[in-house]
């Protein structure tokens, strides 16, 4: 008997402190996934965010930075900067990367910093118990829009893909979930290219992951993932939104 | 036979795998883990075609997937 | 060694290639355009990094990732700017990150004026940031002293796995002095076993502040002090002048302590005792120092470019033992000669 499947070398065997049927533990291991079968493990700087990713270095198997709420791609930017012969990339939430850091992000894109960012986009904050995010749905209740996200009040969710496929500086944005086995093989295609890019040389590269956060959206998983494939996708289509050749 | 191996310490039950199983052959332990969860246990014996999904689907990446040559 | 005319902001530049900085990031912010505007000419010319951000936060933050890949990283601000990267400047402390950071002062509060002022010393000194910690601060007071102290602030920041602030003003920032160009002479290599350069054959390491376990950050933090005592007990600085039979001593830092030298001499060629401290490491404060010069029947004027920063530093120094009287001027207004001789023949 062959074992065909396991645990890839770039992630520990440390238990992740995620709840139970959160999507960050697949995505952890599709972006481990990509940079062992790539051999970039030995050469890669991951930068944690704050959130809940915020523990980030006790899961991955490689170097890691810590980085202030928002500014992973600043402090990516640093990094590669200096060491442009590493391989590195951000881990960041929708509150990280579109609320506080929405600068950081739209300057590192612009700028065309040939990083990898993974953008887990869930519709909410996390970490901090379920408030609401740039990404929270038109209607969406959480802890500070009790009573559904209004536009009127709080706005439009924030379409971070479609936003910054404009800007010149940007090699590969898409949209992806990991909501069922075919999505997730989808998501570490799409994963696997955005490192791709960057040992390339190619640019900037982001990858949207929506995510399943059930304990804050008041879901079993079974549900959570019901609602992703639902409600979610209609909101955040999922797909290609630059592929600069 | 295939079949597969969950770390059951390090599995929450969050019951992913339980739905993609095509052989209906996990199910969640009687019993608690020692965080206080019901892990999610292979049925002993049961059909197993190693298709992996349920290591695919597996948030705490606790399963492992052995294929019978 | 060469003699040559130069700018202060021109000369922190110089002294920062000197001492092997081998990346820049910053923003513009007037009085110390000269600083970016003249790196992003020299830095690439000689193979290195220059990158304008598209703000403060973003530069420290670009300053954090380059320093925690081990090489020699600045950033340079003025004050409303040096606000916005307190969060990056608190991390960097907590994360035990080598860099230099410049604050060539403006006058505020809020968007203030572009003149010279010395009123972000409260906030240089007593940790602007969050958390509980100290930072080494210089205080230049000429063009060489910008370009000395660069060098000087790169090698502490190495040595302690911390930031270190120049704190200078657009006086200092924008006067035209001749300057020596000392050869910098390199510090010894510290430990590297922090930096992060790929988990090639070794275990991985993360750069972290966050310590969540039961009394680790109370452990951190008892580390971190064990730290500031060392600097305390090695780094502290001083310049005293005439103070021996001073009647009156003269407390002053940077562009101010210029003003108080050329006050004690014409003050002596008038025949009264006039001393001058000037300390050259804000914190750690000269505590010590001050306070063995604090004699029965002498008297402390404490000048500086604010309403009373130092001066509270320096009355806790002296503790009672002798009067301290303050002599400033806010808002971007330069202590002067007359006045501080009027201010004194009054006490």
């Amino acid at each position: 008997m062959k074992k065909i499947l396991s645990k890839t070398e770039s992630l520990k065997a440390t238990p992740h402190l995620y709840c139970p049927g959160c999507g960050h533990g697949i995505i952890h291991r599709l972006v481990a996934e990509s940079i062992d079968e790539l051999g970039l493990r030995e050469k890669t700087i991951g930068i944690a965010p704050v959130g809940c990713a915020v523990f980030a270095y006790d899961y991955f198997n490689f170097d890691v930075s810590e980085a202030p709420h928002g500014r992973p791609p600043a402090v990516a930017t640093g990094i590669k900067r200096v060491r442009p012969d590493k391989i590195v990339f951000t881990y960041q939430g929708d509150g990280d990367l579109a609320a506080i850091g929405t600068a950081e992000t739209i300057h590192a894109a612009n700028r065309g910093e040939n990083i990898t960012v993974i953008f887990v986009n869930n519709a909410n904050y996390g970490m901090t118990g379920g408030q609401m995010a740039p990404t929270t749905l038109i209607g969406q209740k959480t802890a500070t829009s009790p009573y559904g996200r209004d536009p009127k009040r709080e706005g439009y969710p924030m379409k971070v893909c479609e936003l910054l496929s404009s800007l010149e500086g940007v090699a590969y944005l898409e949209r992806v979930s990991v909501s069922n086995p075919k999505n997730i093989i989808s998501a570490k295609r799409a994963i696997k290219k955005a490192f791709q890019n960057q040992v390339d040389g190619k640019g900037f590269s982001l990858v949207e992951v929506l995510s399943q956060c059930p304990v804050d959206w008041g879901m079993t998983p079974q549900n959570s993932i019901k609602w992703v494939e639902d409600v979610f996708v209609k909101a955040f289509p999922l797909g290609v939104y630059k592929d600069k050749k | 036979m295939s079949k597969i191996e969950i770390i059951t310490e390090k599995c929450k039950g969050c019951g992913l795998c339980i739905i993609v199983c095509p052989k209906k052959s996990i199910q969640l332990s009687k019993n608690f883990n020692k965080a206080g969860y019901h892990p999610a246990v292979f049925v002993e014996g049961a059909d197993c075609t190693a298709c992996g999904l349920c290591f695919q689907v597996c948030p705490d990446v606790c399963i492992e997937v052995y294929k019978d040559k | 060694m060469k003699k040559t005319l130069m700018k202060g902001n021109i000369a922190l530049c110089e002294g920062a290639i000197a001492a092997g900085c081998k990346a820049y990031f910053g923003y513009p912010i007037t009085p110390q355009n000269e600083v970016p505007a003249h790196m992003s000419k020299r830095m690439p010319e000689l193979g290195l990094v220059f990158l304008q951000a598209e703000s403060e936060v973003a530069a420290i933050n670009m300053v954090l990732g380059a320093s925690a890949t081990g090489v020699r990283v600045m950033t340079s601000s003025s004050s409303p700017g040096v606000s916005l990267k307190q969060e990056g400047i608190s991390y960097l402390v907590g994360c035990e990150l080598p860099a230099v950071i410049v604050n060539v002062q403006r006058g505020g509060p809020g968007l203030g004026n572009i003149s010279g002022s010395q009123a972000d010393y409260f906030q240089a000194t007593k940790g602007g940031g969050h958390g509980d910690y100290r930072m080494i601060v210089l205080a230049p007071s000429s063009v060489q002293d910008m370009y000395d102290h660069t060098m000087l602030a790169f090698d502490l920041a190495d040595k302690y796995r911390t930031p270190v602030m120049l704190l200078a003003d657009g006086v200092v920032g924008q006067m035209m002095e001749p300057l020596m160009l000392n050869k910098y002479i390199p510090a010894a290599t510290g430990d590297r076993s922090w930096v992060l350069d790929g988990a090639r054959g070794r275990e991985p390491r993360s750069v972290k502040s966050l310590l969540m376990a039961e009394g680790a950050l109370e452990r951190h933090n008892l580390e971190l002090r064990k730290k500031f005592d060392l600097i305390e007990a090695n780094e502290t600085r001083i310049e005293t002048k005439n103070t021996d039979d001073a009647e009156i001593i003269i407390v002053a830092f940077g562009i101010s302590a210029r003003v108080a030298y050329s006050t004690m001499r014409a003050l002596r060629a008038a025949g009264k005792k006039i001393g001058v401290a000037r300390p050259v490491t804000l914190w750690p404060f000269p505590q010590k120092t001050i306070s063995e010069l604090a004699k029965p029947g002498r008297k402390f004027l404490v000048a500086e470019m604010n309403m009373g920063q130092m001066v509270e530093d320096v009355r806790l120094a002296v503790n009672g033992k002798c009067p301290v009287e303050f002599y400033g001027r806010p808002g971007g207004g330069l202590v002067n000669q007359e006045e501080m001789i009027e201010r004194i023949n009054k006490m």
